[in-house]
């Protein structure tokens, strides 16, 4: 069917009348009086909290709007912008940090219900000036291109790796699958691991 | 996202009295309901956190196994015995998000998450689901992943659930507790069909918090097994899938529970698949002529009808995985 067609259907009574009450309600043009009515906001005091995070191992206080993310509160708070912003929806894995040893999407977290966590950001991985041996795996397999995703991709990596997971191929690539790529070095992020792996079991284990 | 309040109780009762105010949600792991504040999808002024209650842990108990409504999607799929004894949830829980996100998701918030209807993510688009008499523009528009089971003129948004395909095939329940204690819900009533009210979602009170799920041993429990397609590997919601559970004697099946997923709008059961199979030798033309009747009553809209067929091939998919366990 040829698309103006469609476009005539769409245009015929009952769909116009249809059309047109959407239109009103949504009061066409105001992208603010879409949807369900607002809610009256709470009072400007009971935004705010005042918390405190355990991050790379620091405790760091800090006063936030209550819908800050961890995502936010480490990159605009913190000046920790190493956990970087993909899609802040949960979708890319660029924002991977860990929390008790555990990965997580730090846009996802509100960071009011972080107390209490450790917090490890790619900024806490090194130790005494030293890579972690993922780091330093992907810079030998050359496991990134514009490096955005890299950060996500390696204390995902790293998660991976301590959740004691068989290092296959197919492996990885079902436990990184949270971790996208858009410039596509999957190939070298895949030889990456294998070599972290090999290494942790041939040394001392990897610290986090 | 509008500016809003937080507060943590520690008991239902004050959840419940906390819940029940308008312009609140309660968050467990945040995972649905943060990017739906954030798109302007839902909005909220109060958030009540519900960690703090006491939902957690997983029991296992003669009778079946207690899933706390907190505990983390990876926490369950990593239990040894609902593994063993359940195979169809824990590969339903490892077949759906990311390992960073099972690691926040909660087992009760998975139930609960809302549709991935792209009408209903798009705050500038009429939904009757998001915005009550709006309209449903998933009807004539882009309906690929849309519902053929199950919807109304007025909405055909599908359950994205891969979790609760399986515990529907399972009989699963739901215990919801509220200020004055508890009930049990059998997970197959517990979502409601869109009919003319699409927006309201489940049978939940206001302020009743789901907390627990109970998955009863069956003699099919342990034979089960959870079937996902979708458009690429890993990481995606399902276009369509299938849960199969089976009690054979010999090759000759006692009773089936089946059900799918990604094709309607509530988590699907169907029991003339499973009548169909009662009784019936454990082959593959059985299993082809059963999934024929799934599709009974399927309404296909103009980009989704591939899934009449693709839902039938992932049943018979589920149906002779499940014949092979050991
Ligand atoms: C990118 C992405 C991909 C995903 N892919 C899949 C997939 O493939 N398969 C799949 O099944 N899921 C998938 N999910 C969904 C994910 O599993 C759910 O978002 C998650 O399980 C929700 O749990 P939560 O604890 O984070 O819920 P929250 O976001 O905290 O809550 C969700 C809703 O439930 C309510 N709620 C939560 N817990 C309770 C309770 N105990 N009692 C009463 N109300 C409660 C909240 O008020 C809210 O409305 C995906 C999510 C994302 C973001
Ligand atoms: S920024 Fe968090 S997952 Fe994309
Ligand atoms: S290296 Fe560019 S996104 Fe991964």
């Amino acid at each position: 069917m040829p698309s103006w067609s469609r476009r005539v259907f769409l245009l015929s009574s009952a769909s116009a009348t249809f059309l047109l009450t959407a239109a009103k309600r949504l009061g066409f043009g105001q992208r603010s009086a879409a949807a369900q009515p607002s809610p009256a906001p709470p009072p400007p005091e009971a935004q705010t909290a005042e918390i405190a995070l355990t991050i790379n191992g620091q405790l760091q206080r800090l006063r936030i709007d209550l819908r800050t993310t961890l995502l936010d509160a480490l990159r605009n708070h913190l000046g920790l912008t190493g956990t970087k912003k993909g899609c802040d929806l949960g979708q890319c894995g660029a924002c991977t940090v860990l929390a008790d040893g555990r990965r997580i999407n730090a846009c996802l977290a509100l960071a009011v219900m972080q107390q209490g966590k450790d917090i490890t950001t790619i900024e806490g991985l090194a130790k005494d000036g030293e890579q972690h041996p993922v780091q330093a795996a992907f810079i030998e397999q050359d496991a990134f291109q514009c490096g955005y995703c890299t950060p996500g991709q390696i204390m995902s990596a790293v998660a991976f790796l301590s959740e004691g997971h068989e290092p296959t191929d197919a492996a990885i690539r079902e436990w990184m699958s949270g971790n996208l790529c858009r410039c596509g070095a999957y190939p070298n992020i895949v030889e990456a691991i294998k070599q972290a792996a090999h290494q942790s079991t041939n040394h001392a284990p990897l610290h986090l | 996202m509008l500016p809003f309040t937080y507060s943590r109780p520690r008991n239902i009762g004050e959840a419940a009295t906390a819940g029940a105010q308008p312009g609140t949600e309660f968050i467990a792991g945040g995972t649905d309901l943060l990017p739906l504040l954030k798109e302007g999808v839902r909005r909220a002024n109060r958030l009540v956190d519900i960690n703090d209650l006491p939902l957690g842990g997983i029991r296992h108990e003669a009778a079946g196994v207690r899933l706390g409504a907190l505990t983390r999607m990876s926490d369950a799929a990593d239990d040894e015995r609902l593994r063993r004894d359940y195979p169809a949830v824990v590969e339903a829980l490892l077949a759906g998000a990311s390992p960073q996100l099972r690691n926040l998701a909660t087992v009760g918030g998975n139930l609960l998450q809302h549709t991935r209807c792209l009408y209903f993510h798009d705050a500038a688009m009429p939904c009757n689901k998001r915005q009550p008499g709006s309209g449903c523009p998933a009807w004539d528009g882009q309906n690929r992943g849309n519902a053929i089971l199950g919807g109304s003129r007025a909405c055909i948004a599908t359950h994205a659930s891969d979790l609760a395909v399986a515990l529907v095939a399972l009989e699963a329940r739901v215990v919801l507790g509220a200020r004055h204690g508890e009930r049990e819900v059998p997970l197959a009533d517990f979502h409601r069909l869109p009919g003319d009210t699409p927006q309201i979602e489940t049978v939940l009170e206001p302020g009743e918090v789901i907390t627990a799920i109970f998955v009863p041993a069956a003699p099919y429990s342990r034979r089960s097994t959870y079937v996902k397609l979708r458009d690429r590997a890993s990481f995606e919601w399902a276009l369509t899938s299938a849960a199969a559970a089976l009690d054979l004697a010999g090759d000759t099946i006692r009773q089936a529970r089946v059900a799918v997923g990604g094709v309607a709008t509530k988590p699907w059961r169907l029991p003339k698949v499973e009548e169909a199979l009662a009784g019936a030798r454990a082959d593959r033309s059985i299993f082809h002529a059963a999934a024929e009747l799934a599709a009974q009553g399927a309404e296909p809209r103009q980009f989704n009808a591939f899934k009449v067929e693709l839902m039938k091939r992932a049943i018979v998919r589920a149906l002779a995985d499940a014949g092979s366990l050991a």
